[in-house]
């Protein structure tokens, strides 16, 4: 069943992206074009032939109840669910015109490019300034000084550095939640990667903490194609410039934002978005 | 009313019945280490640290059977603690679900409840027969084996405990997994591993069987590892036997050595274990 679904509804995805997208916004440079993905846990279809493409320098929003394959399709943007034996994608994502799906590719240089960052905060044990240089030093031989500078680039980016910088050479662990997960957005984007994952970014955090990271979101949206999979409506409504509504694996819609969150087109999109399910 | 005063009295009951349990268990534990001190305390003396174990009737000490179970604990951790992190780490971090993990998990097991003097027995079959005489190599190789499954258990447990978010941060900032392992995942775990380690040498370290058929005793000083090596155990096993009274009183004194030594190497372990917890 999954196999004709695979190849029966692509017409669908794609009808619907160019029908719903304005002009305007299909003008915008697509850093990610995501085709026909399908997701495999196993021999559960997780996800049903995904299209949709995430514009350079914009946030795209997942939304959608719980186990709908929201965080799954963030997971196979930087192939990090191959972690796991048994579970395959299919299908095509397209950065910059390279299939990352393709076999034979570098993991690490895809994974380079594409910064993760998780639902709970993840540093490192180890300090807050080797917390950083871990991933700077995958890529790159610094001197010293320069590696430094990279440190701060990093953590002011990350609005962290006023926090921090007296204490550099202390524990990541020892950081409040919300800290530590903007110390982990600075690690991820000290890499320099092009794309970023938000998978839940703020859903463990108060709401200060919450309203930093959006803030942030804001920022750094200016430098990078940002994806967040998101639970809370308005954090999506407020950060994101185009919403993803997906339930059950399937993409149900795509499209600006402010018409997923005005007009949405299909029922199930509404009845979600004003809390009758989901 | 009537159910609070039932559950308040089965309260009682309970509370009560575990503090005798523990009561019973740790009055054993004062009995074995007030025996000790007291019939041990008169063998400690100079002499004990710096002479071999006398022949029947005259003055000696211990120092070749302290000197020989150090050297083969040594040896034996510096062959098991290196060959049980690394197959606890194959089993943790590479054999997820695969066939040959739950193999070597299994028979791993089967070694961690191995009587240790079926152990003593196979590397009496497999190196004190073919060299034709016992050696401290011999007994060292038994304390290895005894050593490693507990190792493999220990790392692997402890590697399992490392959120599994920690290694997935890890591998999407592009990370190799070696260096996952290595800078991530040993640096969680490090504490519970070491503490594994501790508790494995204190096991070791008062074994007795594995060592009568392969280091057995010499009751002479002898730093050389391919002949019989004197070791505490062995030597508190034949002295206490022996019907000569300044045996018996070296016996205790041995005892008593080795019980504060696996006593302090828990407690360390223990040190080292709550000093990780406060490191989260």
């Amino acid at each position: 069943m999954s196999v004709s679904l695979a190849t029966t509804s692509p017409p669908r995805t794609e009808r619907l992206m160019q029908n719903g997208v304005s002009a305007a916004a299909n003008a915008l440079p697509v850093k990610c074009h995501i085709r026909n993905v399908n997701f495999y846990y196993g021999k559960f279809h997780a996800l049903r032939d995904i299209s949709l493409p995430l514009h350079d320098r914009r946030v795209t929003a997942f939304i959608g109840p719980s186990g709908c394959g929201k965080s799954t399709l963030l997971r196979i943007l930087n192939r990090i669910f191959e972690l796991y034996p048994g579970q395959t994608a299919t299908g095509e994502i397209l950065v910059d015109g390279q299939n990352i799906l393709a076999p034979g590719l570098d993991l690490n240089v895809v994974r380079s490019k594409i910064g993760m960052v998780f639902q709970k905060p993840t540093p490192f044990p180890m300090s807050i300034h080797d917390n950083i240089t871990f991933g700077i030093k995958l890529y790159e031989r610094l001197p010293k000084s320069e590696l430094d500078d990279r440190v701060e680039q990093a953590l002011r980016r990350a609005a962290l550095w006023d926090e921090v910088k007296d204490k550099l050479r202390q524990s990541g662990l020892g950081l409040s939640g919300g800290q530590q997960q903007r110390l982990c957005i600075a690690r991820a984007i000290a890499v320099r990667p092009e794309i970023l994952l938000l998978d839940e970014p703020a859903s463990a955090l108060d709401p200060i903490s919450t309203q930093r990271i959006e803030e942030l979101i804001a920022e750094l949206k200016s430098d990078y194609c940002i994806a967040i999979v998101t639970h809370n409506m308005q954090q999506a409504a407020r950060s994101s410039d185009f919403t993803a509504f997906m339930y059950l694996g399937e993409l149900i819609e795509f499209d600006e934002t402010e018409k997923i969150f005005t007009h949405p087109r299909e029922k199930r999109t509404e009845d979600y978005i004003t809390g009758r399910f989901g | 009313m009537q159910i609070y005063t039932r559950r308040r009295a089965n309260n009682y009951l309970i509370v009560g019945l575990s503090l005798a349990a523990t009561a019973f268990g740790i009055l054993f534990l004062i009995f074995v280490l007030g025996t000790l001190l007291v019939n041990g305390i008169g063998a400690l003396g100079p002499t004990l640290f710096t002479q071999a174990t006398p022949p029947p009737g005259s003055a000696g000490g211990l120092i070749n059977a302290i000197f020989g179970s150090l050297a083969m604990t040594a040896i034996a951790t510096l062959v098991g603690t290196p060959t049980g992190i690394l197959a606890g780490t194959f089993l943790a971090e590479y054999a997820h679900g695969s066939r040959l993990g739950e193999f070597v998990r299994f028979i791993n097991d089967i070694l961690l409840s191995a009587p240790s003097i079926i152990i003593g027995l196979f590397v009496y079959a497999i190196l004190v027969v073919p060299m034709g005489h016992f050696s401290a190599w011999a007994g060292a190789v038994a304390l290895a084996i005894i050593m490693i499954p507990v190792i493999v258990r220990t790392t692997e447990d402890m590697l399992n405990l490392v959120p599994s978010a920690l290694r997935e941060a890890a591998a999407a900032l592009g990370a190799p997994k070696w260096k996952i392992v290595v800078m991530v995942t040993y640096r969680s775990a490090i504490q519970g591993m070491l503490t594994g380690v501790l508790l494995a040498i204190a096991r070791i370290s008062g074994e007795t069987a594995p060592l009568l058929f392969t280091a057995l005793n010499n009751q002479f000083w002898s730093a050389d590892l391919n002949r019989p090596m004197a070791n505490l155990p062995v030597v508190i096993f034949q002295f206490a036997m022996s019907p000569y009274a300044d045996w018996q009183v070296l016996a205790w004194g041995g005892a008593l050595l080795i019980t504060a030594a696996i006593l302090c190497l828990n407690i360390s372990a223990r040190l080292f274990a709550s000093w990780s917890g406060l490191q989260k």
